[in-house]
């Protein structure tokens, strides 16, 4: 396996695996054997068959350039946050707010894990090994076993700021593994921001525990960085009439893997999961994968999954999405909508909705589509004056609205319209 | 203003042959109408000249001011000062109305060499505009055409024209879908912007748009030409008569 990351549990034996207190040495040792039995994917996988995952499960990473913004404002910077840095996925307190906000307690993983007793211990591999079943997901056991930093976040009021982890890559070479846990507690509510190329390889898992009443809102932005390679996983239960609702703006990145696994267990919750992905693959490869399953165990709760991608020359698109209703969720509303505009002849998109109904009293539909630019409407804005070039951005927008509308907050969701306007007119020169 | 010389037309995906050599001249600050039977090639004369796919200029050619027209990309021909008022208004979910206006707007300015216009000024011209049409600011913000009404989505296009300040605009069947006040507030947003420097072609199937939209010359089409022009009275003999027996006193 010298080809490959560490899979077993002798190969991850104790003396590699960060330092740790009792019950995180004890919930990364899990994770190793975890690993070791379903082993890494390969291509052979049905869950990884039009998703490469050679290059995220490789010894070393290959190189990513270190994207120069030229010291362009980063996205969210006008929003009013607590920032938390990582630098090539390490911790930085310097380039950080202090650790502390209203409603908030927040700590470094690593100062958790050093403890010997510490709440996240009820969180930290549970909700990822709670998402192993059905699918495996091998990198997120992987992620588990080996994360070296990340954040503890406990939200026991209305947090008055969001928390914002800005990621920054700074080495061509970089290797991160980060792995977050938060838990929101009953009534609670928090927004999570993340935003920044992390690394030339980023693998990330967070866990997210919503307790009945409260709410979390995450808003993601993956851009600027051509060479990234990423796999990330989100682990979330919901329980009683609280809200999830994530949103991820996907632009360039040779590899991106984003998978979503939510399990509702209380009655009339409301999860939603939502992505807008942009991809040229003239400025390098481009390759976006959005998985989610989304689990119903819970009486009178809605999921919705909007996910929109917008791809050309060569950029490929993937989506497996699916919605599982155990047999005592009834009054389920489950929706799920997949489309991709594609602008070229070049670009593909692929895709594998699924419904899996044990209830008998439930509304799940799905929708997947493939298309083109309207051209009646590229007509109609053409006479008006509208160049070609402008028409068609304008065009692509307005797809990908309704999944940026899935963002609550008004500011944060013109922020992100923003940003895809700005890239697109970067691209019309 | 507009002149078009024996322009022939046939549709790219098939051999048929729609325009058969149409004349036509529209004056600086005039109204022209053309009128004709379903088939005649009204329709298909306005996406022409407004350069939509599909169609295949055979022979013949069209200019507006001298520049010739058909060589130009859609938003050249806008930029140039064409405007065609679509008759099927297109609806665009997800691009705010607001948003395309003022797109379009300085996108014309800019092709014109003119400096774009500011938000605010943008949003007084556009909110002047909108009262005389009776457009309110829902309409505004709405998506383009979105869940409008037939008459909403004609009004929409009068203010485009209004918005756009074109020099030649053609109207394909206006009065669509239209009830009597609706074409009333739609005719008083036309006349409107009637002056000495803008030319209209109204295309229409019937007359009573006409009596709100005052014609100076009247166009029979039939057929793929133009096969009569008069005054304002061959309008009238139109909805007197029919086109029968016009066209039969052509054929003999």
């Amino acid at each position: 396996m010298s080809t490959a990351v560490k899979m077993t549990a002798d190969e991850i034996n104790a003396d590699q695996r960060p330092a740790s207190g009792a019950w995180a040495a004890e919930a990364r040792a899990d994770a190793a054997n975890r690993l070791a039995s379903m082993g890494l994917p390969t291509r052979r996988d049905e869950y990884w068959k039009w998703t490469r995952p050679d290059s995220l499960i490789s010894a070393t990473p290959s190189e990513a350039e270190v994207f120069d913004n030229q010291g362009e404002p980063l996205v969210f910077h006008e929003i009013d946050r607590l920032k938390l840095v990582f630098v090539d996925g390490v911790f930085d307190a310097d380039a950080s707010d202090a650790l502390e906000g209203e409603g908030l307690e927040i700590e470094r993983l690593s100062t958790a894990a050093e403890k010997d007793i510490h709440w996240a211990k009820d969180l930290y591999g549970v909700l990822e090994t709670a998402g192993q079943t059905p699918v495996k997901r091998p990198l997120a056991a992987y992620n588990s076993a080996q994360a070296t930093d990340g954040v503890v976040v406990r939200v026991t009021g209305q947090v008055s700021r969001p928390v914002s982890l800005i990621y920054r890559h700074a080495d061509k070479a970089s290797d991160a593994i980060l792995h977050h846990v938060i838990r929101v507690e009953e009534g609670a509510r928090l927004t999570l921001l993340e935003n920044g190329a992390a690394a030339a390889r980023f693998n990330q898992v967070t866990e997210v525990d919503i307790a009945k009443g409260a709410q979390f809102h995450h808003v993601r932005a993956q851009g600027r960085d051509h060479d990234r390679q990423a796999v990330t996983h989100l682990f979330t239960r919901v329980d009683a009439e609280a809200v999830f609702k994530s949103f991820t703006m996907t632009v360039n990145g040779k590899l991106t893997r984003n998978e979503c696994v939510i399990e509702i267990v209380g009655d009339e919750a409301v999860a939603h999961v939502a992505g807008a992905a942009l991809g040229d693959g003239a400025d390098s490869d481009f390759h976006h994968d959005d998985t989610v399953f989304i689990t119903h165990d819970a009486v009178a709760c809605e999921s919705r999954q909007v996910f929109k991608k917008v791809l050309k020359n060569g950029a490929k698109g993937v989506f497996q999405g699916k919605i599982l209703v155990k047999p005592d969720a009834q009054k389920t509303d489950g929706y799920q909508k997949s489309q991709s505009l594609l602008l070229d002849d070049d670009a593909s998109f692929q895709a594998k909705p699924e419904l899996e109904i044990y209830a008998d009293d439930v509304i799940c539909s799905h929708g997947s589509t493939t298309g083109a630019i309207d051209e009646e409407a590229l007509f109609y804005l053409r006479s008006r004056g509208v160049p070609t070039p402008i028409a068609t951005d304008l065009l692509v927008l307005a797809f990908l609205a309704d999944a940026i509308e899935e963002i609550e907050d008004e500011d944060i969701s013109a922020e992100i319209t923003g940003r895809l306007d700005a890239w697109l007119s970067r691209r019309r020169g | 203003m507009l002149k078009i010389n024996n322009l022939h037309v046939k549709l790219e995906e098939e051999d048929k042959q729609i325009l058969k050599g149409v004349d036509l001249e529209v004056p600086a600050g005039k109204v022209h109408a053309i009128m004709g039977p379903n088939g005649s090639g009204k329709s298909t004369l306005s996406y022409v000249l407004s350069g939509r796919d599909g169609y295949e200029v055979t022979k013949g050619d069209a200019s507006l001011d001298g520049e010739e027209l058909l060589d130009m990309e859609p938003e050249e021909r806008a930029a140039a000062g064409l405007f065609l008022a679509f008759q099927y208004p297109v609806e665009i979910p997800g691009v705010g109305n607001m948003t395309f206006l003022r797109t379009a707007v300085n996108a014309q300015r800019k092709a014109r060499g003119e400096e774009e216009m500011s938000a605010a000024d943008f949003l007084k011209f556009i909110r002047a505009k909108a009262k005389d049409l009776k457009i309110d600011a829902d309409m505004l913000k709405r998506p383009v055409n979105v869940g409008f009404s037939g008459g909403e989505k004609k009004r929409n296009e009068i203010l485009q024209m209004a918005m756009l300040e074109p020099k030649m605009c053609i109207l394909d069947e206006t009065d669509s879908g239209l009830d009597v006040d609706a074409m009333k507030l739609v005719s008083e947003g036309v006349n409107a912007l009637r002056d000495s420097g803008r030319s209209f072609l109204v295309i229409t199937h019937y007359q009573r748009l006409l009596d709100h939209i005052k014609p100076d010359v009247v166009h029979i089409m039939a057929n793929g030409r133009i096969v009569k022009s008069g005054g304002p009275e061959l309008a009238l003999e139109v909805e007197h008569n029919g086109y029968a027996d016009i066209l039969a006193e052509i054929d003999a």
